[in-house]
């Protein structure tokens, strides 16, 4: 059903000798809302950046419909981008801005097209109200709200029909409450234009609830390619685990198919395929775990911690000097010795990656991981360059 | 990519080579040139003879600057008090005399300060001079003001005020009020606010300030000459007579170009060596 | 600030104020004295205005000033914008030395400055008639002029020079507070670069180029120190006519011309001022 409209073959990028992109080979489908999730500097941004054409990898290939596209300049390709803080032109209305790329000559077969204006007004109206933001033509960039401006900034893309667009963090700069509208609105109007959406982001709600595919970034490598629910629920590594939702991530031992051993026990679990006695990364979701009184538990541990969250406690439990994050409807108080049982289906096996041993227990947890997460918002793309 | 476009750049740096760099390192070559060629240290040997107007110059334009600075700081201060509207208005004044010519306005001054000039008729219409004579029993009909060092010092700070309000002004005008509010909020009253983040915040301003008026009057030429009468040579006026004057010397000229324009750098350094070590004691 | 102090402020810069203008007044009321005298007063009269577009040294010179200023700052904003955004396109390690190079023909006293710059001119002048001679000697094709002179062409290199560091001064700023990603949005939407430069990056630049622009401006009518320097013996420009007759007597006539120059730029002030105020009334109304 979909076809391969660009391909990153074996693309590397280096700025001065230090290497953001590691042998990416990445390939995107015609109609798809493909999102690439990592945190800061992991190389999303430069990815986005290679696609635009804004900038050349050092090794590899760019690929446009099988065409290597590598040293064409961004003006002569047919993607747009929207940009990290918009970028809209200060010095035109919201009209002039949307009619920018439809004002520009295009040369086919050597001569010089330039569209009727006649045409250039429909168009624009026509993108306008895409947006929602019919009425708004005459007024000043700086009149406009930050949601405003995002529309402006993706009808001003939209309006040249690229085949591809290319969102950087278009939502970064937008309260939580716009971000959820925001982030409706983008699929309606990836779902209603069809084209290809090329998503940018370091916020996993946020890939999760638009992608058709996501692709997991650390370090300049892609951790994991795959659909919302394959990487949530199938993590690859500790990091897939650990960046996308809330993990519990042990050591343990894979004894044979669907026995794994971890804290002395062994578990049934739906993995094989791991040589016997191979040591490996266990994910269990905080969300996934049920508590029962200490009696029927599989495992025994003290509450250290309980905070509300409004639809669910986030409970801290020790086991064994190994601290869990358990969500539950239900209130468990400090101090309590709980039990907790593990289904097979709760329990995800991955093989051991550079990413072990560094996340998962959640002995110093605290609300700053989010307000820090927060905090970065705006942090990103300078970095990277 | 981006290397590309810094090539913009080229034509004007061979520009900035043939006309800054290049005419500098000639003045340094014709300093080190005797009159028949050849290289000599005798063009600095005889600027020795001349160390009374060096003196002159350096003791002139410094007066001329702390006067500017105790004017000029104050009023960069009041401006900036004010409305923006008034602020606008008030700048632009500032600003406004430099559009007449310079000579002309010193020129001007002449016509004030004159022994027979408007000041000192003014006075004698009031019955100033006729007051004095009763009580001091003395023959005043004019105060002496022109070709005076005064009236040097004088034609300095008006013409050179401006550039000293304007730097400092700007950088004043720029300081974020919330910092005043939190000077003002950690307790300090309005002088403390004024000695502790105002006066060390605007000292780059101050600096540019000290700058922008010491250089050119340390080097002036023709505000002596109109103000000073002929006895109060300084700098400016000795390099003129050697390269257009009667006394047409451009290698004595050129050494004397140089080794002003040396200890005026080294000043500078100092200067601004000293105002980095104040404000890093600020950040502190 | 209390009411007092405030008035006592108002004083204060009133008093500084009728300083810088006093002489400018004098000069002004004697442009119209009915004499030659620069400190009697004998009377109301508009003769030195009509004198003065008769006297071909003032109107020459008046012609010689406005148009090296013109042309300078032409050249000098042109020059300077692009070395402006070269500059900017340049690794910080050349950038650094350049722009120390940059400041000194603004922190260099004028007339270091303006020797330097005659001693350049008088030493590739002798060189070129070496250079001239010998060409003349070894072909007949072509008379190269064996013997040049300081004048208009030297004077607006010179204005030229001390110039393009005040538009670089008031570009750069410009370029940097810039979102580096318009020229990437606008080469994104189709321009090529040098569309995107015109397009985007010119109108968000113009505020530093036109006050570039207009200090270069104000710079060049201003300077006569290093004019005088390198104008050479047969053009002057208006503050070097005022030089030559501050060693006689000035003629009110130089009042008088100099009064008109002041009443332009007055004027102009006034309606550019009245203008970005009722546009500021303008923009306010609209965001309430």
């Amino acid at each position: 059903m979909s076809k391969e409209l660009i391909r990153l073959a074996d693309c590397c990028m280096a700025f001065d000798g230090e290497l953001v992109l590691d042998h990416i080979n990445l390939y995107f489908n015609d109609s798809e809302f493909l999102t690439l999730l990592g945190p800061s500097g992991c190389g999303k941004t430069t990815t986005l950046r290679i696609i635009g054409g804004f900038i050349t990898p050092t090794s590899g290939e760019v690929l446009f419909d099988g065409v290597r596209m590598n040293d064409i300049p961004p003006n002569l390709r047919q993607v747009n981008t929207v940009f990290q803080r918009y970028a809209l032109f200060p010095h035109l209305n919201v009209f002039e801005n949307v009619a920018f790329g439809l004002r520009i000559p295009k040369t086919e077969g050597g001569r010089k097209v330039k569209i009727p204006e006649a045409e250039i007004r429909r168009r624009v109206l026509e993108m306008l109200e895409v947006v929602s933001l019919k009425g708004f033509e005459q007024r000043r960039i700086n009149e406009l709200s930050g949601g405003q401006q995002q529309r402006v900034a993706i009808a001003r893309a939209l309006v040249n029909r690229p085949k591809v667009l290319l969102l950087d963090e278009p939502l970064g700069a937008l309260d939580l409450r716009l971000r959820k509208d925001m982030q409706n609105e983008l699929k309606r109007i990836q779902q209603q234009l069809g084209i290809t959406f090329i998503y940018v982001t370091h916020d996993q709600e946020e890939a999760l609830a638009m992608s058709d595919t996501i692709v997991v970034m650390d370090q300049g490598k892609i951790q994991q390619i795959g659909t919302p629910e394959d990487v949530y629920n199938e993590p690859k590594n500790a990091f897939v685990a650990d960046f996308i939702g809330e993990s519990n991530i042990l050591d343990g031992v894979m004894h044979e198919d669907y026995v794994v051993e971890f804290f002395n026990r062994k578990f049934k679990c739906l993995d094989k395929g791991f040589s016997p006695m191979e040591p490996v990364d266990v994910v269990i979701r905080p969300e996934d775990i049920d508590i029962v009184p200490k009696e029927a538990g599989q495992l025994r541990g003290t509450v250290t911690s309980v905070t509300f969250k409004g639809v669910h406690y986030d409970t801290i439990v020790d086991f064994k000097g190994f601290k869990w994050l358990i969500q539950t409807t239900d209130y468990h108080p400090e101090g309590e010795t709980i039990g907790i049982v593990l289904n097979p289906d709760d329990i995800h096996i991955m093989h051991k990656s550079q990413y072990s041993g560094l996340f998962g227990d959640y002995s110093s947890y605290s609300e700053e991981y989010e307000e820090m997460d927060d905090a970065s918002l705006g942090g990103e793309g300078g970095d990277e360059e | 990519m981006k290397n590309k476009r810094a090539l913009f750049a080229v034509p004007y740096v061979g520009w900035m080579a043939l006309f800054v760099v290049a005419p500098i390192v000639m003045v340094v070559l014709y300093a080190f040139t005797a009159a028949s060629g050849g290289f000599t240290l005798e063009n600095f040997a005889r600027i020795g003879g001349y160390a009374v107007v060096f003196t002159r110059s350096f003791q002139l334009a410094l007066i001329a600057t702390v006067i500017c600075l105790l004017i000029g700081y104050p009023v960069a201060y009041m401006i900036s008090r004010e409305g923006p509207r008034f602020q606008r208005v008030a700048m632009m004044l500032v600003m406004l005399p430099m559009w007449m010519n310079f000579l002309l306005r010193t020129y001007s001054w002449m016509s004030i300060l004159e022994n027979t000039g408007l000041l000192n008729r003014f006075f004698s219409a009031i019955g100033l001079f006729s007051l004095i004579n009763r009580l001091f029993g003395v023959q005043l009909e004019y105060f002496p003001m022109i070709n005076t060092q005064g009236a040097v010092v004088l034609g300095m700070v008006y013409n050179y005020l401006p550039f000293m309000i304007l730097p400092i002004y700007s950088v004043i005008e720029k300081l974020d009020s919330s910092l005043l509010e939190a000077a003002r909020d950690l307790g300090a009253n309005s002088l403390g606010v004024f000695r502790k983040v105002i006066l060390p915040l605007s000292l780059p301003g101050v600096l540019s300030g000290v700058t922008m008026v010491f250089v050119p009057s340390v080097s002036t030429f023709a505000i002596s000459k109109l103000l000073g009468g002929s006895n109060e040579l300084l700098l400016g006026d000795l390099i003129e007579q050697y390269f257009v004057g009667t006394s047409y010397n451009p290698y004595l000229g050129s050494a004397v170009a140089l080794v002003m324009m040396v200890i005026v750098v080294v000043c500078m350094a100092v200067m601004n060596r000293f105002g980095e070590g104040e404000e890093q004691a600020v950040m502190l | 600030m209390s009411r007092k102090s405030r008035g006592f402020n108002r004083v204060l810069m009133a008093l500084i104020f009728l300083f810088l203008y006093a002489p400018i007044f004098v000069l002004i009321v004697f442009s119209f004295n009915d004499s030659s005298s620069r400190t009697v007063w004998q009377g109301f009269t508009l003769r030195w205005y009509e004198e003065l577009v008769r006297d071909r040294a003032i109107t020459s010179a008046l012609w010689t000033t406005l148009l090296v200023s013109l042309l300078a700052t032409v050249i000098a904003t042109a020059a300077g914008t692009m070395a402006a955004v070269g500059l900017f396109h340049m690794k910080k390690r050349w950038r650094r030395p350049l722009m120390t190079v940059n400041s000194i023909p603004m922190t260099n006293a004028d007339i270091v400055t303006g020797v330097s710059l005659c001693l350049l001119f008088v030493a590739f002048f002798a060189g070129w008639a070496d250079f001239a001679r010998w060409i003349n000697a070894v072909q007949g094709l072509v008379r190269l002029p064996v013997r040049l002179h300081m004048g208009f062409g030297t004077l607006l290199i010179a204005h030229i020079t001390f110039n393009i560091p005040y538009v670089i001064l008031n570009v750069s700023p410009k370029l940097r507070q810039m979102d580096k990603n318009l020229v990437d949005a606008a080469q994104d939407l189709g321009c090529t670069w040098l569309q995107a430069f015109r397009k985007v990056v010119l109108p968000e630049i113009k505020p530093g180029i036109v006050s570039g622009a207009l200090i270069a401006f104000t710079m060049s009518v201003d300077d006569f120190v290093i004019s005088y320097f390198t104008a050479g013996s047969g053009t002057s420009t208006l503050a070097m006519v005022v030089y030559g007759m501050t060693k006689r007597r000035i003629s009110p006539k130089i009042n008088a011309v100099s009064t008109l120059l002041f009443i332009t730029v007055l004027a102009l002030l006034v309606v550019v001022n009245v203008r970005e105020a009722r546009q500021e009334q303008l923009a306010d109304q609209r965001k309430l």
